[in-house]
């Protein structure tokens, strides 16, 4: 085992900008859309699989990747990030999360991904091959509350992959989401009685007041959107306007909803108001299900879950209630994946689903919610989120369960490409190791 | 009342708690190694360890078949159970302590238990060089705010480096203060910090004249007790330990030299995320380092943070352990401690080191807790899994010999406790229209 370690370092500085078709042999292959591969081979051509399976030939000079002992997955996705979004969380100059103004569909996350940031290969360095990049930040929860304004919609999802010299590289499908906070009840905790009057929040009159307006304001805008997109239909010249522009694919059902929503009561709005509009919703960061189970399984619609590792929301809620979360929406049949929302923990995204597992989610749900689930809730399937013929190669190979921390991931390639490994905290961990 | 209760005591205490023996587990010890067996647990602390034990008569039986047992986890930097953690106004807010505000009912308490933990060091904030004083207690929920402390443990006191204490003397500052508050840069919070052991010093040889006048007899006027000086003379002599919040190597090599030039020691540093660059200078004052396992970059002066932080230190030479500073991390420190196995090859012993018994040194409470040998304390979590496994969950703790949490006993409550619940709001509604229309909710 040792030795064959040290035999697949040795040879991976000769595969970084090697081509990218080759054949990986004699390695668990896990596709997550069928049952795992014993001693089982992939070839891959030109970045995509062509062959998957037992005692597959070798092609005329097609280099051979060795992997006995070892396990290939297809690469892990995360399905909420801010990657290359927000570098330094606490400095603002470094974060590009939420932009001024309430409605703001015709701004692209991808174009703003500084594809040279540190979270990078940080990131990719645990297996995750693919990201959602969402603007979710609105200016700081404070100044929300108070305005009982902030973004309704803030922007356009991007799925990229964490490789790339430029952000178009790293392109798998810009508007991949409409990103959105759905209007909710947001009145200040009691822990804030204490804080000057400046920095509390609005009771809950005024807050219901707050979410009444933007309730309101929301189904305006999508009414304006509506006529923008009939005027434009019957050929009247009419001055082009981008938000209207980038609301269109939305309004024909072609990009979905991506709406941020905690609680049972802000996902039924949404529920509700994404069937009026007759639009596409995934919900996103949902922190109870309630009775909403049926009515999302029965209207096929998708599910983000956040942190599994989170408390609970009540102080009366079941220590536990984060991590049964996951099992409660696979026990209603919702379709669901997981996101970190973070940047800085999204390479713990795989312990994310192992805690699911513990508290009863079946391991291969848990698996498929970071792999194939993602790649369907976000239209790719064709492209990613699986090991079968036709896909990118985006492989991970790992000498073990990728959902247990100690396992490590030893090599990984997006679109066929080896992907370097090495990071800034490795980088640092050497220079310091080595110091006299 | 206070002699009924005296007298239930009592009556316990005569009438010992039967023994308790866990059967067939695999116990790891941390200290010993592991082993397939038995712990006897009698009047609250460990009485037995090994592969074939003597079963006490009556003795009470925990079949730990496929099970794992290990020392209750420590926790080196918590803030749960405190009503509040930071008194910001000043610079060395040495004169006020988390004991005087803990709160025993706070729930993170309990979930806390669900995850393995047992005993936690209670801290005040980051928002002074030299800030509050400190507690450590064990988790016995439902117990009072008396009962919760640790006794005999040794207290301590936070000091913090950095970006948090010198943000409120800068104007662009989170807390964005019109009274703009010294020290304003890492230069300024040295300052402070040896300005205050100055003090100190002064104050602590004022006393000690005082205290040598008068065994010789001499009438003397005692110095005034000074509140804010006196925690720092504990300090100075080793009665109180420094838990120092830092994160750049500058700054943990500042305290360092300071707390050598004044002859006392730095007991951890905590955070201190960049302490593999001076694990040597850490090595050598023999600080401990009480570390995160992966954070990082959520402010700049965590930018340079490795996973591999508490690895490459331990390494070097220093006592290392994991913390939580979060009341939902605290939940799965077990998980934390698996990713030092994985950034930088700790073995798996190592590993959960870095939650039991190295912590219990850093606080120094390893004789009684930290680890599973007989006579200490018998504070126990039981897992269902090898607890570095992602897949571990806590099954029963027990603190002193109780058992304070038993995840079947919470399953089967719940329905019971849901049921209460609801009859509780319901009444609620009933006052609320007896009360007539226009009454609101009490807040």
């Amino acid at each position: 085992m040792k030795t064959l370690a040290f035999v697949l370092i040795a040879a991976a500085p000769l595969l970084v900008g090697a081509d990218d078709s080759f054949m990986i042999r004699g390695a668990v292959v896990h596709p997550v859309s069928s049952p795992a591969i014993e001693n089982g081979s992939i070839l891959v051509r030109d970045g995509k699989i062509v062959g998957v399976g037992k005692n597959l030939s070798v092609p005329k000079g097609v280099r051979v990747i060795e992997a006995k002992g070892m396990h290939v997955y297809p690469g892990m996705i995360d399905s909420a990030t801010e990657m290359g979004l927000s570098e330094i969380s606490a400095v603002r100059e470094t974060v590009d999360t939420g932009e001024l103004g309430k409605f703001n569909p015709q701004l692209r996350a991808e174009i703003a991904i500084n594809p040279a940031s540190e979270h990078i290969p940080v990131t990719r360095a645990n297996g995750i091959t693919t990201v959602i990049s969402l603007p979710m930040g609105a200016g700081g929860e404070m100044r929300i509350m108070r305005n009982g304004g902030g973004s309704i919609i803030t922007g356009q999802a991007a799925l990229v992959h964490l490789d790339g010299w430029t952000w178009e590289d790293m392109d798998v499908k810009s508007d991949a989401g409409m990103a959105m906070r759905f209007p909710t009840i947001l009145s200040a905790s009691r822990r804030s009685a204490d804080l000057p009057a400046s920095m509390r929040g609005p009771n809950f009159e005024e807050a219901k007041k707050n979410y009444e307006t933007q309730i309101r304001e929301l189904k305006d805008f999508f009414e304006e959107a509506r006529r923008y997109q009939k005027a434009k239909a019957s050929g009247v010249p009419i001055n082009p306007d981008l938000k209207f522009e980038a609301m269109l694919p939305v309004l024909e059902g072609k990009v979905p909803l991506l709406a941020v929503t905690s609680k049972e009561r802000a996902i039924r709005d949404a529920v509700k108001f994404a069937e009026e509009e007759k639009v596409k919703l995934v919900i996103a960061n949902p922190r109870e299900l309630g009775a909403m189970g049926p009515e999302l399984k029965a209207k096929n619609i998708p599910v983000i879950l956040g942190p599994t590792l989170s408390e609970p929301q009540k102080a009366d809620d079941p220590y536990d209630a984060a991590y049964t979360l996951p099992e409660e929406f696979y026990k209603a049949g919702v379709k669901f994946a997981f996101g970190s929302f973070d940047n800085q923990f999204s390479r713990d995204l795989p312990y994310q689903a192992a805690t699911a597992v513990a508290f009863g989610l079946p391991y291969d749900e848990a698996l498929k919610a970071i792999t194939l689930n993602p790649a369907e809730i976000w239209g790719v399937a064709d492209r990613i989120g699986s090991i079968e013929e036709g896909k990118w190669a985006d492989l991970m190979m790992t000498d073990g369960d990728p959902l247990e921390t100690k396992t490590q991931v030893k090599q990984l390639f997006i679109k066929g490409k080896a992907v370097d490994l090495d990071n800034k905290q490795h980088k640092l961990y050497e220079k310091y190791l080595s110091r006299p | 009342m206070k002699c009924f209760i005296l007298s239930l005591t009592i009556a316990t205490a005569l009438t010992a708690a039967p023994a308790i023996v866990i059967q067939n587990a695999t116990v790891l010890t941390v200290t010993k190694g592991a082993y397939i067996g038995s712990v006897v647990i009698r009047d609250g602390k460990i009485a037995g360890v090994g592969e074939k034990v003597t079963i006490p008569p009556g003795a009470q039986i925990v079949d730990g078949s496929g099970k794992f047992v290990m020392p209750g986890i420590i926790d080196c930097h918590s803030h749960i159970a405190a009503d509040s953690i930071n008194e910001g106004a000043v610079s060395v807010s040495s004169m006020v302590g988390i004991e005087d505000v803990l709160n025993p009912e706070d729930i993170a308490i309990y979930r806390a238990l669900a995850g393995g933990v047992t005993t936690a060091n209670i801290l005040h904030g980051s928002a002074n060089s030299i800030g509050g004083k400190c507690t450590v207690i064990k988790l016995r929920w439902g117990k009072d705010a008396h009962d919760i402390i640790f006794e005999g443990a040794l207290p301590g006191i936070k000091f913090a480096l950095g970006e948090n204490p010198k943000r409120a003397g800068n104007a662009n500052g989170i807390q964005q203060t019109a009274n703009l508050r010294y020290p304003a840069t890492r230069m300024g919070v040295e300052d402070v910090i040896r300005e205050a052991f100055t003090d100190a010093k002064a104050y602590q040889q004022e006393w000690q004249d005082y205290n040598a006048k008068a065994a010789t007899g001499v009438v003397a006027m005692p110095p005034r007790r000074d509140l804010k000086l006196d925690p720092l003379v504990e300090v100075l002599e080793g009665k109180r330990l420094v838990h120092a919040h830092c994160y750049r190597q500058d700054e943990i090599l500042m305290l360092l030299r300071v707390a050598d030039e004044f002859n006392f020691k730095i007991r951890t540093l905590q955070h201190v995320l960049e302490g593999y660059k001076v694990a040597k200078e850490i090595a050598a004052h023999g600080a401990g380092a009480s570390t995160f396992s992966d954070w990082w970059d959520y402010k700049v002066e965590a930018a340079d943070a490795i996973p591999y932080n508490a690895a490459l230190m331990m390494r070097k030479g220093i006592l290392v352990s994991l913390n939580s500073d979060s009341a939902e991390l605290m939940r799965h420190l077990n998980d934390e401690a698996a990713k030092t196995i994985k950034y930088g090859g700790l073995t798996e012993t190592e590993a959960l080191s870095t939650i039991t018994i190295n912590p219990a040194k850093q606080l120094m409470i390893d004789n009684r807790v930290g680890s599973i040998e007989v006579g200490k304390d018998a504070d126990l979590a039981i897992f269902d899994r090898h607890p570095l496994s992602n897949y571990a969950k806590v099954e029963k703790v027990f603190i002193d010999g109780q058992l304070y949490f038993d995840r079947e006993k919470d399953l089967s409550e719940r329905p019971g406790k849901e049921q209460e619940k609801k009859s509780l709001i319901e009444k609620e509604k009933e006052q609320m229209k007896k009360a007539g229309p226009g009454s609101r909710r009490p807040t």
